[in-house]
């Protein structure tokens, strides 16, 4: 049996707005399978991205546990989190933010200045991550003069470039025609075919989702 | 290093703010010097006296006479060394007052006491030796393009008639901030005239008294006694440093000068805010990223640095830009001003202030951006993609 890389153990999370409490995650219970490809599917407002960001360590569960390798992430500082995201994680957006200043090559290798890799390393592992994308001819672009679909493969080598354990990806191909959003799921089945990584992805569509070994879907903070 | 590029790219991202930001930035930093340079160039004058000359005047007031009498009582007090006298003229040049200059008669000995005043030797001599001789200052020569043997006529308006000179010398100053604009002449030919001309004017007595004393330690207890001859005297006198008496005058214009001062910092306020609202600007505009670089694992130094690091560049480049454009603008003010001040230039403290209220200005401009972006929590500024 596969172990579990990321641990949802009873995590429920809730927001505040003025004196009321909103309940968005209500008592979940999840484990994924290092290697496992999962799509979250879930009408708007289910808590699907809230899910992700509580895996991500970029927000706190209101309670449980989130657990992700060995490591009970929610027990973590925000400096340590901060630490733990740039060597585990690697990150995709539905508006792919990358830095409009940044070349493609730049914006990749932001995530490798937090490293210790020398410059010329650096250099490899980013011409390496946009090779895989099929974006070496693009390196010197900005993102203004790129389409939407190489965008989001620049931002999917950022994720890939520290070589994480785990990418998170939401809604990858929500901003973007069919042709784009096809190309993006065929790279991203082959960062967890080829390269084995481990993906979560968050999604509201059908297409994208059928890329992915399991399916799970929330609705009203619950997995259902 | 990535920073620096970061923080140069983010400048150049909007071009046209930058560039606006820092012309007004260089425009308050220009203002700034300018009427710090005003100021300075007022007190000028009085900073470049040296210690050890007294004036000594009427108690009452500068406009009453003080006796000739007192000249030879005043030689004897212990610590004098030698003492001359002015008398306050008052005239016109052409009978024009937008001619107005300093002009003032002097008795002998007058112009040995001011050693800051340069003269060419021979016309020194020659200045001593004619009576109607008169001595002007280069900037006031210049003004007029005067040249020493010009004949100058001066219309009285204490004194009446019209007052023929010949211009026998020209000083300069030792440094800069000497007195260059004024006009002297010869005691012996103001006394005889007035008494030929106007007998009911001439009142065996002066303006004022310059006393060149032997130790400037020793000012005030020589002021003290030169004061104590004259008490309960007709005319009593009033003793201090030139400085000090300088500066008295200077006195009069206090509160335009404190309007200036005011001024100059309520520019400074100009750009703090010029800066802050530029920053603010830019911070909003990037909230998602930093959220960004927040989520990839960088740390608020990071944010600080870019923050900071951006406000700082803009504040210096407009700084930079300000203090050399402070340079001809106070250059080509100097052509209209030097007329009325000595050494009228940009001097050392003034681009050290501007600096420094840059600096502030650059570090206050990016505290509160900074503070939104370190607090920012990742998933709002995530949220907020434009």
């Amino acid at each position: 049996m596969v172990p579990a890389l990321v641990k949802l153990e009873s995590v429920s999370k809730s927001y505040s707005r003025d004196s009321l409490i909103i309940p968005v995650l209500d008592n979940i219970i999840l484990k994924v399978p290092k290697g496992e490809f999962l799509a979250l599917m879930g009408p708007s407002g289910s808590g699907k991205t809230t899910l992700l960001n509580l895996i991500a360590g970029i927000d706190r569960p209101s309670a449980g546990d989130v657990i992700v390798g060995d490591i009970k992430i929610n027990d973590l500082s925000e400096s340590a989190l901060a630490q733990w995201r740039s060597r585990y994680i690697g990150f995709v957006f539905q508006f792919y933010n990358l830095m409009p200043v940044l070349t493609a090559f730049e914006n990749v290798e932001l995530p490798l200045l937090l490293t210790k890799l020398s410059k010329k390393e650096r250099h490899q592992h980013v011409e390496s991550a946009l090779s895989v994308v099929g974006l070496e001819d693009r390196m010197k672009h900005y993102p203004r003069q790129l389409s939407g679909g190489q965008e989001q493969r620049v931002a999917i080598a950022r994720a890939l470039v520290t070589d994480p354990t785990l990418i998170l990806a939401d809604e990858p191909t929500g901003d973007l025609d069919k042709i784009s959003a096809e190309e993006v799921m065929v790279l991203l089945s082959r960062l967890n075919s080829e390269f084995e990584k481990t993906i979560i992805m968050v999604t509201h569509d059908p297409r994208a989702a059928e890329k992915a070994h399991t399916r799970k879907y929330l609705d009203k903070g619950e997995l259902v | 290093m990535w920073v620096v590029k970061l923080i140069l790219r983010n400048i150049t991202r909007h071009k046209l703010r930058t560039m606006l930001t820092i012309l007004g930035l260089a425009a308050a930093v220009v203002a700034f010097g300018v009427i710090r340079t005003l100021i300075d160039s007022y007190y000028a004058g009085a900073d470049v006296l040296p210690p050890d000359r007294l004036v000594t005047r009427n108690a009452v007031s500068i406009i009453f006479y003080v006796p000739l009498a007192y000249k030879e009582k005043i030689e004897k007090v212990p610590g004098v060394e030698s003492v001359s006298y002015g008398n306050w003229f008052g005239g016109l040049y052409k009978n024009d007052p937008k001619n107005f200059f300093p002009n003032y008669t002097v008795g002998p000995g007058f112009i040995d006491l001011y050693r800051e005043y340069i003269f060419e030797p021979e016309q020194r001599e020659q200045f001593l030796k004619e009576k109607n001789s008169a001595i002007a200052g280069q900037r006031l020569a210049n003004r007029f393009g005067w040249k020493v043997g010009d004949p100058i006529r001066l219309t009285g308006q204490i004194y009446p008639g019209e007052w023929d000179f010949v211009l026998r010398a020209i000083y300069k100053g030792r440094e800069p901030g000497v007195d260059e604009n004024s006009l002297m002449f010869r005691w012996d030919y103001f006394d005889d005239r007035l008494r030929q001309t106007t007998p009911e004017m001439a009142k065996n007595g002066v303006g004022w008294y310059v006393v060149k004393i032997a130790d400037p330690q020793q000012a005030p207890v020589i002021s003290t006694e030169i004061d104590a001859l004259f008490k309960n005297s007709a005319a009593e006198t009033l003793t201090e440093t030139e400085k000090s008496f300088t500066l008295g005058f200077l006195a009069q214009m206090d509160a335009i000068i404190v309007g200036m001062r005011i001024i100059s910092y309520l520019i400074i306020g100009v750009i703090l805010l010029v800066l802050v609202n530029t920053m603010a600007m830019s911070a909003r505009e990037r909230i998602s990223e930093y959220a960004l670089l927040k989520t990839l694992g960088f740390g608020p130094s990071h944010l600080i640095g870019l923050i900071l690091g951006e406000s700082m560049a803009v504040a210096v480049f407009g700084g930079l830009l300000g203090i050399l454009l402070m340079f001809p603008v106070i250059g080509a003010a100097s052509q209209f001003l030097q007329n009325f001040f000595s050494g009228f230039e940009v001097n050392a403290l003034t681009i050290l202030l501007a600096m420094t209220f840059v600096l502030i200005v650059g570090i206050t401009a990016s505290l509160f951006p900074i503070y939104k972006a370190v607090r920012l929590p990742i998933i709002q500024g995530l949220r907020n993609v434009g």
